[in-house]
């Protein structure tokens, strides 16, 4: 009996070891290399053939009887250790205003009075996160186009990057879109959601929206917005905090 | 099951049994290539969609679902034999499954252009009206529980549940794998909004791309079976190489052993 327990369990922990060893390979294959190269390759293929199929093509609006009864919010869901976010959302950010600079020829500041006084976009869009669920909520704001046209941006510019108020350990939260997306008719810097201010738990007092990209480009608690010529020297040099942090790809539209 | 590679001594003085096998060309380089490459390909989508699955084990239907919504089917957390990466990483899993994403299409979309192209469709998969009679199918489904397979001629070709099997897996859950993940891109979404619409929202089309990859599953297990009790060296040697060695005839006139079979 002792034999037989002993049989088994060697040919259990020879299974194990055998799927062990695939398994290994697959677990060293991700680790950073040629072969982590090539599915980085493979996987920043999408961006461009995802670029030349979608054009300036819109993402779908939904109808108000389409909306989630709740919307998830996820990431972080209040700003931690950030006393100038904090003084500005003790007086209903009265007194914050959005800084645009970088690679602009007219550095703005922008109040929240003045975002809505802008030309506004209201967007009834569906929201999917990276995890795999969805929501559908309806998004209101200017367009980051005209504010970018306002600001100026140099021939130079080629990112523009969203620094956010709320940090995951002592690492504040950052994104960035190209250009392209930029100029997107339905990227806004949203200050509404369902019809109401936007939620702290939301990214108050304006989170970015880029409908044709996966949740986590859509930065909250947006502070600053700047126009780079190029990812490099940005925090970890990826574009996001995510794809800083666990590789995440900068290309969201998959 | 498998018959025995060499005639046994009870056979031998049967002159007939003495030819030597009939190996027939049973599957061309183009099947043969996409099937090997597929098998790495298939699991690395499985193990890594596994991983994905885990950052949201929950399936709903329609064009929204998250946590407060209602899920159809609440999958339970896969373990690290079975993922690609073993630990949980969903941003290495989606790196594995976007990248081998293209390998996956871009070889369906060849195999089955190549497959009309050659004729290998509509001459050797295509299920023939009178083989979809119940009573053809019933007969079918006995031989098979009963292990009763094809001998001579008859083995170069496919029954009709290995018709329906492979035609299911070729035009049914390998393209709705495809469309099923194109479905879930926001981007994709934007330039195809009718592609989601068509699973009945982008939910939906999560749903049945786990569904699909499900049945992909459940065939592999029943293929393995099946190439195990058909004769595994036989088989997997026509798959690497073409050729297949026909299962000889029983000798009809033999009728005094009824028990050979």
């Amino acid at each position: 009996m002792t034999d037989q327990f002993s049989r088994r369990r060697l040919l259990s922990a020879g299974a194990l070891g055998t799927g062990g060893l695939l398994l290994s390979g697959c677990d060293r294959l991700s680790q950073p290399g040629p072969f982590r190269s090539v599915l980085e390759a493979a996987a920043d293929a999408h961006y461009g053939v995802q670029r030349g199929i979608a054009g300036e093509a819109l993402a779908a609006e939904f109808a108000v009887s389409q909306m989630s009864p709740v919307f998830r919010a996820n990431g972080n869901v209040i700003v931690k250790d950030n006393a100038e976010w904090s003084g500005h959302a003790a007086d209903q950010f009265a007194r914050w205003a959005l800084k645009i600079d970088g690679l602009v020829l007219r550095p703005l500041d922008l109040p929240l009075d003045a975002l809505r006084a802008m030309p506004q976009r209201a967007q009834i869009t569906r929201h999917d996160c990276v995890e795999g669920w969805s929501a559908i909520g309806k998004w209101q704001g200017p367009q980051l186009g005209p504010i970018l046209k306002m600001a100026g941006l140099l021939p130079s510019a080629r990112f523009i990057v969203f620094h956010c108020a709320d940090r995951f350990g002592t690492v504040p939260y950052y994104e960035s879109l190209d250009l392209i997306e930029a100029h997107h008719p339905q990227t806004i810097l949203a200050w509404a959601m369902n019809d109401k201010p936007l939620p702290v738990a939301h990214g108050a007092p304006i989170r970015l929206r880029a409908e044709r990209q996966l949740g986590y480009k859509h930065a909250k608690y947006v502070m600053r917005i700047e126009a780079r010529s190029s990812l490099a020297g940005l925090y970890g040099g990826k574009g996001g905090y995510w794809e800083d942090a666990r590789g995440y790809q900068w290309w969201a539209g998959i | 099951m498998d018959k025995p590679e060499e005639p046994s001594p009870d056979t031998v003085s049967a002159p007939e049994s003495l030819a030597a096998p009939v190996m027939v060309k049973r599957h061309r380089l183009s099947t043969r290539l996409w099937h090997w490459i597929n098998v790495a390909v298939v699991a690395i989508m499985l193990m890594s969609g596994l991983m994905i699955s885990n950052a949201h084990p929950r399936l709903y239907w329609g064009r929204i679902g998250a946590n407060s919504d209602k899920a159809w089917l609440e999958l339970p957390q896969f373990p690290g034999w079975a993922t690609i990466p073993s630990e949980y990483n969903l941003a290495d899993a989606r790196l594995w499954h976007l990248a081998f994403a293209w390998v996956f299409g871009a070889g369906i979309a060849a195999y089955l252009a190549w497959s009309v192209v050659n004729g290998h469709l509509w001459r050797d998969l295509r299920p023939r009206l009178a083989e979809l009679s119940p009573a053809h199918l019933w007969q079918d489904i006995k031989d098979h529980a009963a292990l009763r397979f094809p001998t001579g001629e008859a083995a170069a070709r496919y029954n009709i549940l290995q018709k329906l099997a492979y035609c299911g897996v070729l035009i049914v859950l390998l393209p709705l794998l495809v469309l099923t993940g194109m479905a879930m891109s926001p981007a994709l979404n934007a330039a195809f909004p009718w592609l989601p619409e068509l699973f009945g929202g982008r939910q939906s089309a999560r749903s049945v791309h786990f569904i699909c990859a499900a049945g992909i599953v459940l065939f592999f297990v029943v293929h393995i079976v099946m190439v195990v009790l058909a004769g595994p060296v036989n088989e997997v040697r026509s798959m690497i190489t073409g050729w297949f060695r026909l299962p000889p005839e029983p000798v009809a006139p033999v009728a005094k052993d009824p028990a050979h079979d």
